[in-house]
Formats: C-alpha cells, sequence, structure tokens
C-alpha cells in the first residue's frame, strides 16, 4: 500500500501529498503523522498538498482531523499549496476547511508556523532567529 | 436545383467568351453599391478570379455549389465574404457581389440571344444564388468569430492583476462585474499569487458602477478562496453610495478587511505584514 512520507526539517514536520489520497492512505497518514508528532515533539506540521488535483469533502474532513489531532499534541498544522482549480471548486461547493490554517507555499508555511512560535514566549525550547 | 450537364457546358463557354465584357459588368455595378470603398481594380481582380473559380467549377463537371469541382470557388467566396466582413462592409453588400453576377450575365445572354435564354438563366440564377447564400452564411461565420475574439479581448484588458508591493497584488475592478468575467478574475487572481507567492491581494472596485448582492457573492467567494489557499484578501474602493447599498441590501462582509481607498488597503497590508 502506498504511504506518504513525513519528513522531519529542523523544527517541523513536512508531509508532502504526492498521491490519491484513498481511505487508507489517509487513515495511515493520520496514524503515521500522530506518531512522528510524539517521537519528535515537533510543534509545527505542513502539510503540502500542490500535487494534489482533486480534494473533496473526504479529503478536507482528513485534514481537518489531521489538524485537530496535532492540535492535541501541541502541534500547529498548515495546509500549503493548494491549487487555485482546487480553491474554487471547493468554494462553488460550499466547503470550507474549518480550523485548518492555509499558506501559498511551503516557505510561507514555515514563515508562518514560525511566528506563531516567537509570540508565545513561554516555549523555550524553540530558538528561532527573527 | 442543378444545372444539367448541357447548361453548365454552355455557361463554361460563355464565361470564357465573354470574360472581359463580364467582369467589366460585373464590376461596374458592384462598384456602384459599395461607393467608392474599394477601389475598381480590386474588385476588378477579386471577380476576374471569381469568374475564373466559377469557370473552373462549371468546366470541370460542376453542377451545384456543393460538389467537388466546386470546392476551390467556394474558398474564394469564403475568402471574398471573409475580407468584406473584416473591412466592415454590411451583409447586404457583400452578398451584392455575387448577386450582381446575375444581371453581368443577362446583359451578355440578352446580347447573344438564342433559343433556350430563359431556362439556361433561371438554371444559372439558382446557381448564383446558393452561391451568394454561401457568401452570406460564411460572412456571418466571419463576423461571429470576430466578436467572439473581441469579447475575449474585453475580457483579458478589464481583469489586470497588478502588483503593488513584495507580496502584495491588486485587482483593480473596472466595468460590471458578471459571472463569466468573475470567474476570469478570480482564477487570475489565484493563479497571480500562487505564481508570485504573495500572501495578500486588494480587490479595488472603485470602477464597478453597481454592487448588488449578486455582485457581493462573486466578491466573496474569491475572497473565501483566496483564504483556503492561504491569501488575504482587503476590499477597497468601496465609494459613499455602495457603502449605502450595501447595508441595505444586508450584504455582509464578514471579517474580510474593507477600506475606503486602495491606498487605506496599502497602509493596512504593510503594517501587518511588518507586524510579523
Amino acid at each position: 500500500m502506498d504511504r506518504v512520507p513525513i519528513l522531519k526539517i529542523g523544527e517541523i514536520l513536512l508531509v508532502s501529498i504526492q498521491i490519491d489520497m484513498e481511505d487508507q492512505v489517509a487513515l495511515q497518514l493520520q496514524e503515521d503523522l500522530a506518531d512522528r508528532i510524539v517521537a519528535t515533539g515537533t510543534h509545527g506540521v505542513v502539510i503540502d498538498i500542490s500535487a494534489l488535483d482533486i480534494v473533496d469533502s473526504f479529503v478536507g474532513r482528513t485534514l481537518a482531523t489531521i489538524a485537530s489531532i496535532s492540535r492535541v499534541l501541541d502541534a500547529e498544522t498548515v495546509v500549503v499549496g493548494m491549487r487555485p482549480a482546487v480553491a474554487i471548486t471547493l468554494v462553488e461547493l460550499g466547503l470550507q476547511l474549518p480550523g485548518i490554517r492555509t499558506a501559498l507555499n511551503v516557505e510561507l508555511g514555515i514563515e508562518l508556523l514560525d511566528r506563531e512560535h516567537l509570540g508565545e514566549p513561554d516555549q523555550e525550547d524553540v530558538v528561532i532567529e527573527p | 436545383m442543378a444545372l444539367s450537364a448541357d447548361e453548365a457546358s454552355r455557361f463554361a463557354t460563355l464565361l470564357e467568351e465573354n470574360r472581359d465584357e463580364l467582369v467589366a459588368s460585373w464590376t461596374d455595378r458592384v462598384a456602384a453599391t459599395l461607393r467608392g470603398r474599394l477601389s475598381h481594380a480590386e474588385l476588378e481582380r477579386q471577380h476576374g478570379e471569381l469568374g475564373k473559380g466559377l469557370h473552373a467549377a462549371l468546366s470541370g463537371g460542376g453542377r451545384l455549389l456543393t460538389d467537388e469541382q466546386s470546392a476551390e470557388l467556394r474558398a474564394q467566396l469564403s475568402e471574398l465574404s471573409s475580407s468584406r466582413a473584416r473591412q466592415g462592409f454590411s451583409a447586404t453588400e457583400t452578398a451584392v457581389s455575387v448577386f450582381a453576377l446575375k444581371d453581368a450575365v443577362f446583359g451578355i445572354l440578352d446580347r447573344v440571344g438564342g433559343d433556350a435564354i430563359l431556362r439556361d438563366y433561371v438554371a444559372f440564377t439558382s446557381f448564383v444564388d446558393d452561391a451568394a447564400l454561401f457568401t452570406f452564411d460564411s460572412y456571418v461565420r466571419v463576423r461571429e468569430s470576430l466578436i467572439a475574439d473581441q469579447a475575449e479581448q474585453l475580457l483579458e484588458l478589464s481583469t489586470p492583476v497588478v502588483k503593488l508591493w513584495e507580496g502584495v497584488v491588486a485587482v483593480p475592478l473596472v466595468g460590471t462585474l458578471d459571472s463569466a468575467r468573475a470567474q476570469v478574475v478570480m482564477e487570475r487572481l489565484l493563479q497571480t499569487l500562487v505564481d508570485t507567492s504573495s500572501p495578500y491581494a486588494i480587490i479595488d472596485i472603485t470602477g464597478v458602477p453597481a454592487v448588488d448582492t449578486q455582485v457581493a457573492q462573486h466578491i466573496l467567494k474569491t475572497v473565501v478562496a483566496a483564504r483556503l489557499m492561504g491569501a488575504d484578501c482587503i476590499i477597497s474602493g468601496i465609494r459613499p453610495q455602495i457603502a449605502q447599498t450595501i447595508v441595505a441590501l444586508g450584504i455582509e462582509f464578514g471579517d474580510i478587511a474593507t477600506k475606503a481607498s486602495l491606498a487605506d488597503a496599502l497602509r493596512y497590508v504593510l503594517s501587518k505584514s511588518n507586524g510579523r
């Protein structure tokens, strides 16, 4: 079965979805990601969906679930790289992605996470220069 | 009605023998209706070629305009009508160019005389009528494609996405925003956001004459789509009357930032992005 790789880059986990999100793949990703967050103690997850042509309600809900799970584990999730066509389709269908933060690309997503952590001075384990 | 083989060959001979006279009289008639907008020489050249095409079709055994032998003639006719359409001639003026051939031929038939003039003339007339109808059809086709091209150009002209600052793009909307344009604007804006990776977009509606619920709906959709992609939209250029209309219609922009002028919007965006 296909698996989505989870890469650790510095303080964050990067998930780049490059295959069709079928039910099994999504559930597997959900499990893997929860494991990795706990194992690495990260506070930021970036999910790149720039390779996805189709984001339906199932994928949307999966992303929302992943974001919620991450939040419980004290990690902020940013979904990045949504294609214009995908965004238009979601809007036309009236589907929103509640509770999910978004950014245009991986770079801006990481920047967003950095900002979040700088805004929380009580987190001493994060050392990022502005 | 198809020409009989006899008639076709008789006409081919007639055209061949009286070519110069025919072209001259044909050109005179057409020139009179076009009132000097095409030079005599130009018309004479066109008619000379058409005459040759007609002769080739008839002598080649063509009985109808739709026959294989008339392919060359059809090509000439559609070329004629497309050039007339592009030069701005009316449909009548274009069709008359072909119809005038009937008068010219009648003049010659009348002079030559013979037993079967009337029968021949009627048969030939129906052939020319077909040709004229064909011309008319291609004239309309060319005009329609011209109009479609122009509409497309207009759509492109009217929806530029400009970069205002590093990470800030703006869409100055000018003119009425219908569904088709709203769609183009949305696609352009979202694509530009991706291409320039700008996290901020300003939609300026100074040039939009009226904002009703539908226009607002289009703008809201664009803003929500941009948000889904991770960019923030600010709506600017709201004129006093528009603000009153928006409130009167009960349109809610929710937590979308709205500013009176583009300058305000830019200042707002810059202060937000500096505060990062």
